[in-house]
């Protein structure tokens, strides 16, 4: 008897976890990714002839719990109609009965990866404005994403952002309506301390009614206080990717200015933070182009500094004249 | 404010400010009304064509470029036009040539958005 290779058993698990798709207008291309609940595959659209992701539930779901969630978080993004949000295609059912939905699929790298590469800290800061975008669109709707975290942002061959998995989306208001109901707390166990460790360490999103990522997730998330999460949860999440982001290209020292809206935007009080991601956004940009920003109050010496600098060229020349008139003024041609 | 008032402004400021210092030279010291008088004059001659070319190149080192050479030929021109044997050439072209450089600078970065269209 011979033991089939590592090989055949990946590509034997790979078959078998491939959807069946007999009952789409769909081809399966390749897999994708794997997310908390469900797996995403490449798929192509026979209709339209394009490729699309799909994302297919994979975990056993006897309650019905987790189809509720994937047919909420689909039709929470169908509603959500941002460049910075990836749109929904379609909702149906595998032959198996498993539910899906298609997507556009997005060809980038997630933050993550993109976060590894030698981009300098202005560019991350730049990216980081720009997912500040979608996430102010979807509380404008009354969304909350409450899984903001690096392996959730993708980031397109052209700078562009797209927010992904909005599997844990909180409905808490304004213009997106929610007609599926959120599966119940107690579908699912609450994940003890060891699990969130282990979710901390593989950046998985962890199940049960304390939904969201460790380190990336808000304290009063993390404390499952369900009810009294709002806006300023993701703002959270935002200053946690803006940390991730600063971090490397800082050679681990964050300027002050920066580490004082990262501070801001992590603080362990919500009402201490930022009022809205567009605010958070704005102190960025305020940083980035050597303004003053709401986190961090200057004095007047650091403020100098900080005009002076942002002005290099002009105080430079003014110098330069000032130096030349004192010159002329001791000079005296003979 | 656009830039062609924008260099005016700055440029007669400057012209003003580079007259006085005549002050210091005592040889001068006794024409300094005319030097301020031709001094701002200069100045404002020099940061309207500098603003003028600002709006139509949007080019910082352009801009700095075009600055120092109308500084220059102007103060040039101041110098040439001196009676007596001392032109002061160094000492009047010199600052020209830097007030022209910072007009050039300044009118370039003033970010002064087009005229709102209107219906």
């Amino acid at each position: 008897m011979s033991w089939l290779s590592d090989d055949a058993v990946a590509r034997l698990r790979d078959v078998g976890s491939e959807p069946d798709l007999s009952a789409t207008p769909y081809g399966f291309v390749g897999a994708l990714g794997r997310g908390g609940m469900g797996a995403v595959f490449l798929v192509e659209d026979s209709r339209l002839g394009r490729r699309v992701a799909m994302k297919v539930l994979d975990l056993p779901d006897r309650s019905g719990a987790l189809e509720a969630r994937l047919v909420r978080e689909a039709r929470v993004l169908a509603q959500l109609e941002h460049p910075g949000i990836v749109p929904v295609h379609d909702v149906g059912s595998l032959a198996d009965g498993r539910v899906f939905y298609t997507m556009k699929y997005v060809e980038g790298r997630r933050l993550d990866e993109w976060a590894g590469s030698a981009a300098s800290l202005a560019e991350r800061l730049r990216l980081f404005e720009k997912i500040c975008e979608p996430v102010a669109f979807a509380h404008s709707r009354g969304v909350l994403h409450r899984d903001l975290k690096p392996a959730n942002v993708m980031v397109g061959p052209f700078g562009e952002v797209l927010v992904m998995d909005w599997g844990v989306a909180k409905i808490v208001g304004g213009a997106v309506t929610e007609s599926v109901p959120a599966p119940a707390a107690s579908a699912a166990p609450v994940i003890p301390a060891s699990d969130s460790k282990s979710s901390a360490a593989t950046g998985d999103t962890a199940h049960g009614s304390v939904l969201g990522t460790p380190g990336f997730m808000a304290p009063e998330q993390e404390r499952g206080e369900v009810g009294q999460l709002d806006s300023r949860a993701d703002i959270y999440s935002l200053g946690a990717i803006l940390k991730f982001l600063a971090a490397p290209a800082s050679g681990g020292k964050i300027p002050r200015r920066l580490a004082a809206i990262i501070g801001k935007a992590m603080s362990e009080e919500p009402q201490s933070r930022y009022s809205s991601a567009q605010a958070l956004a704005y102190d960025v940009a305020g940083y980035l182009d050597g303004l003053p920003v709401s986190a961090y109050p200057e004095g007047i010496f650091e403020r100098a500094v900080r005009v002076a600098s942002r002005n290099r060229v002009a105080v430079v020349l003014v110098l330069a004249y000032l130096l030349m008139r004192i010159l002329l003024i001791f000079w005296r041609p003979r | 404010m656009n830039k062609v008032v924008f260099g005016l402004i700055l440029g007669g400021l400057l012209g003003i400010f580079d007259g006085l210092t005549s002050y210091f030279t005592p040889a001068v010291r006794a024409q300094l009304l005319g030097i301020v008088i031709g001094s701002t004059v200069k100045g404002i001659i020099a940061g309207v064509l500098i603003g003028w070319f600002a709006r139509k190149v949007n080019s910082l080192a352009a801009g700095i470029a075009f600055g120092l050479g109308v500084g220059l030929l102007l103060a040039f021109a101041v110098a040439a036009m001196q009676p007596g044997p001392d032109h002061y050439y160094f000492q009047i072209m010199l600052p020209g040539g830097i007030v022209g450089l910072i007009v050039g600078y300044a009118t370039q970065k003033y970010q002064s958005g087009p005229a709102p269209a209107r219906a």
